[in-house]
């Protein structure tokens, strides 16, 4: 069998300067142009109409305009017979209403359209779900940490976190600088890339313990390349399953999901390699040497040096 | 050769006997498997049962007729639409009572919304009576139906309907009853005839406070107003006179609000029963919130409508000349001012059933009103009293509305409710009146409100939409279309792949991946798992993600191979990816579980599916790949092994 031999940590400083660098940018647009947020977090309501042929969002905006219905936005949703009309909050009174309005209104310059979906959400609603968002991803964050820490080191601990806020930041800002929509799905999608990228974590994580306590005359650095490039063929054969099916996902899943897809899409590539890089060079330059790890496991672990008679 | 690893590696719980040969499991491990795979294949396959599209008919009025007599009056409702239907040329495949409903299955969507015109047009030709909904009726083979064997249910956004968050205006509901609760304590201590200092208001805050001249008056008041017992007393001075203060205590605020919300509940079922759905949901949300869900609603605009309306009806005597005037209301009628008196006799609250039908004579709209018994006597006692007297009708309307306010400079809604108050009617009584009566007076809309909402029971508490998610029936259906069409070329891809990079191990790992497939959809449906998309995207991404523990497996026995015989390195990979497989999987099932504590709606949909599928996934790559790899390889001798 093949037996890799990448020297991983030799480039670390490179891949550090990559990682900062994404980093940064993902955090100034977040910072100047934020994120696109949805319905769900900001309020409003939205319809999605379908048409029976083609139609010009550009007309569709104007006749609404027309009637009154100001500050909309009209867009193509999937196809060039399905629009997308999204209404901030308009008059105090009995919002959740507006929908049912633009849609009897819409129908009567347009008899053959049919309603697809129709959300409202109130502002109210809109700011606790903000909130649960930012509190979900927070306690994640974690839980993972905690556990981490329990079956680890504080070294790994640190450095898989390290990488998940790696990984949703760049997620995050990739949204911010292309605009896309970004609502309770994507979030949903965070969530899940902080799943993924750690799974992929602990299992380079746990080939690291493993190496460090079994080679016993090895650099911390080389140990660590050893324990990559054995572990290379796995991540990568379980990141492209996990890719085909994301990709069917994103190409046969239809509008309503594409968001999510995409948002796993970008996790799962980054997550690969903050699996490889991020965690890794943290636990470098945390100084992990090997007596961290000789400490008996709380859960007796059964066959220290991971080898057999 | 049949040594093992230091602690006997009585892994996954499963016990080697030492003197078996490596890689091989005992027969009854082999069974048990099996059987797990049996009983997971039983439990996902109503879920290939399509469900035949129905209606379903459903008389209005169960208290009228129950047990066999609703059966005989459902039958003879079977029985006519049986013809009906055929006259119509609508085929139909079935038909059967189902619980209190008629339901009759066709075979296509345009047969079942012909059937419902069809049905509708003869049942109700004279008013509501029956509840004509369009339903989807199972077709799961009997003998699988008996072994509790149903198919998953689909959520709103793959079968097609409407979502409702209420949010119930508690504040409004307190100010409310304690306003209220002052009035009565006023009537009681007039008609006790206990003199009580007159004050402007009577209420402070969430308390009622009462000043007496002296404390002989407090102490009769005290004892006449031992009947409101949701507040605390406590004796006090009020404006430097004796007094009484009645607080309402966090406790009983607890208590009215839980009353309040299980009234609002009732009163919404009540109303989205009549709305045409098959299965309509209402559910209280956390402290004041409530969930409604109308799944295949046609008409979302309408169910808005009537969920949060409030209509009522208060009877009162027309105002005697002598009256004090703080007895007194005026209100407009037919262009001249009306005094009628303060206290009702009976309100809409008191009606056991309420019907809108057309007067025979006038054709005009009219609802036909039935007391109860307590409302039926107090009409009673007060008209036979007051014959030749006028007895007014006030029909009271509420909207909610949401105003912006400024509060300490930050701009905060406001919800309030608008409340519309006119006289529908002023006639004078003529004879003693009973338990039952008409009304007219009223549009033809708002009698058919009426009806419904006096049926319904009002609601104690106003409420206000904070959130809708309607999804059309067709988006539906192109949602679970393209939901499964990227399961299954996913699954495809990822099974092509496994093949082509392990072989016979991706054999093993395919079939182990398939059951999965199986369980995470049997486990789903067993625990009545609402399946939504992105639910589907949540199968999808463990598809994908369930070979990991597969390839950790097999890329450790490729390491093994190194340095053991391919017997030995099958269980050494096998049992040390086992530590790495659980770690990474219980980190995720943590994440699933914050997903769906704290995430709502979609969100949640994912999580469950993500959850299932991490236990199912853990089990069938670990111990079906490993049975499938023993009976492959296992006990016999291998000089090499492709991997």
């Amino acid at each position: 069998m093949r037996t890799l031999q990448i020297d991983f940590m030799g480039k670390r400083k490179i891949a550090l300067v990559v990682s900062i660098s994404l980093l940064l940018v993902a955090m100034l647009s977040l910072a100047t142009r934020g994120l696109n947020q949805g319905l769900d977090f900001t309020g409003g309501s939205l319809l999605e109409v379908g048409f029976s042929q083609e139609v010009d969002p550009e007309d569709v905006r104007g006749y609404l305009e027309s009637t009154g219905f100001n500050n909309g936005t009209v867009q193509y949703f999937g196809t060039n017979r399905d629009l997308l009309i999204r209404m901030p909050p308009q008059r105090a009174a009995d919002r959740s209403g507006l929908g049912d309005e633009i849609f009897a209104a819409l129908q009567s310059e347009y008899p053959e359209i049919a309603l697809r979906q129709s959300n409202y959400v109130g502002p109210a609603v809109g700011d606790e779900l903000t909130e649960d968002g930012g509190l979900a991803l927070l306690t994640a964050l974690i839980v993972v940490m905690i556990y981490i820490l329990f079956r680890f080191t504080k070294q790994f601990s640190v450095g898989a976190v390290v990488a998940l806020t790696h990984d949703v930041v760049i997620v995050l800002g990739l949204f911010s600088i292309f605009q896309w929509t970004f609502d309770l799905t994507v979030l949903a999608a965070l969530l899940a890339v902080i799943g993924y990228s750690l799974n992929d974590t602990i299992v380079v994580s746990d080939r690291i313990r493993e190496n460090f306590r079994k080679l016993r005359k090895t650099s911390p650095v080389e140990t660590i390349n050893t324990s990559l490039n054995q572990t290379l063929g796995r991540t990568l054969v379980t990141s492209l399953t996990t890719l085909f099916v994301l990709l069917a996902l994103l190409f046969a899943g239809g509008e309503v999901i594409r968001g999510f897809a995409t948002a796993l899409s970008i996790g799962v590539l980054v997550g690969t390699y903050s699996s490889i890089y991020v965690a890794a060079t943290m636990l470098l330059a945390m100084n992990i040497t090997r007596e961290d790890l000789l400490v008996p496991e709380p859960d007796n672990d059964d066959n220290p040096d991971g080898s057999y008679p | 050769m049949a040594e093992l690893p230091p602690n006997g590696t009585p892994l996954l719980g499963v016990p080697r006997r030492s003197s078996a040969p490596l890689n091989s499991f005992a027969l009854w491990q082999y069974l048990l498997i099996f059987a797990v795979v049996l009983i997971g294949l039983t439990y996902a396959a109503p879920n290939v049962f399509q469900p035949d599209p129905a209606i379903q008919i459903r008389a209005l009025d169960q208290r009228a007729v129950q047990g066999a007599a609703s059966d005989a009056a459902n039958q003879a409702v079977l029985a006519r639409m049986q013809t009906l239907l055929s006259e119509a040329g609508i085929a139909l495949k079935g038909a059967d009572l189902q619980g209190d409903s008629v339901i009759l299955r066709v075979d296509s969507d345009e047969a079942q919304l012909q059937a419902q015109e069809v049905a509708t047009a003869a049942l109700n030709a004279n008013g509501l009576n029956y509840v004509v909904a369009l339903a989807s009726a199972s077709t799961t083979p009997q003998w699988l139906q008996n072994l509790g064997g149903e198919p998953m249910s689909l959520g709103l956004d793959l079968f097609g309907g409407s979502h409702f968050l209420l949010q119930v205006n508690m504040d409004e509901y307190l100010e409310r009853v304690v306003n209220n609760t002052a009035e009565s304590m006023r009537d009681t201590l007039i008609d006790a005839r206990i003199r009580f200092t007159p004050r402007r208001n009577w209420v402070v805050g969430q308390a009622i406070e009462i000043a007496f001249r002296d404390e002989t008056s407090r102490d009769d008041a005290r004892a006449a107003l031992t009947d409101f017992q949701d507040f605390e007393l406590s004796v006090r001075d009020v404006d430097d006179s004796p007094g009484l203060r009645f607080t309402l205590t966090n406790e009983k605020v607890r208590a009215l609000e839980d009353r309040a919300i299980s009234q609002n509940l009732t009163s919404l079922r009540n109303r989205v029963n009549e709305l045409g759905v098959s299965e309509p949901q209402v559910q209280r949300l956390g402290r004041e919130r409530i969930v409604v869900d109308l799944p295949g609603i046609q008409d979302s605009a309408r169910a808005k409508e009537i969920l949060n309306k409030f209509a009522n009806l208060e009877f009162r005597l027309e105002a005697l000349p002598n009256a004090r005037r703080s007895q007194i209301e005026t209100y407009p009628y037919n262009g001249r001012d009306q005094e009628i008196m303060r206290r009702n006799i009976v309100t809409g609250n008191n009606v056991q059933d309420a019907k809108q039908s057309y007067d025979p004579e006038t054709g005009q709209p009219q609802v036909n009103i039935e007391l109860d018994n307590d409302g039926g006597r107090r009409m009673n006692a007060v008209t036979k009293d007051n014959v030749g007297r006028a007895m007014a009708i006030l029909f009271i309307e509420q909207r909610p509305g949401v105003r912006k306010t400024t509060v300490n400079g930050e701009v905060v809604e406001e919800f309030y409710t608008e409340e519309d108050r006119r006289l529908i009617s002023v006639a004078t009584i003529q004879s003693a009146l009973g338990f039952s009566f008409r009304i007219t007076g009223l549009g033809l809309r708002e009698a058919q409100d009426l009806a419904l909402l006096l049926r319904a029971g009002a609601l104690a508490a106003p409420m206000y939409i904070v959130e809708e998610r309607t999804v059309g029936a067709q988006l539906g259906d192109e949602n679970i279309q393209r939901g499964w069409q990227s399961v299954g070329i996913g699954f495809v891809l990822v099974l092509i792949f496994m093949i082509f990079y392990y072989r016979l191990f991706g054999l093993a790992a395919n079939i182990a991946l398939t059951t999965n497939l199986v369980l995470l959809v049997a486990i789903m449906s067993v625990l009545g798992a609402t399946l939504t998309l992105p639910g589907i995207a949540g199968i999808v991404l463990t598809v994908g993600m369930a070979v990991d523990a597969n390839v950790l497996i097999f890329s450790r026995i490729r390491e093994e191979l190194h340095n053991h015989p391919p017997q030995r390195a099958i269980q050494a990979g096998f049992d040390r990816a086992l530590l790495t497989i659980t770690d990474a999987n219980v980190t995720t099932f943590f994440v699933a579980i914050i997903l769906l504590s704290i995430g709502s709606g979609p969100v949640r949909g994912f999580a469950v599916t993500l959850a299932v599928g991490i236990v199912t996934s853990m089990f069938t790559a670990i111990l079906v790949t490993r049975a499938l790899v023993n009976l492959m390889f296992g006990g016999r001798k291998l000089e090499s092994l492709k991997i």
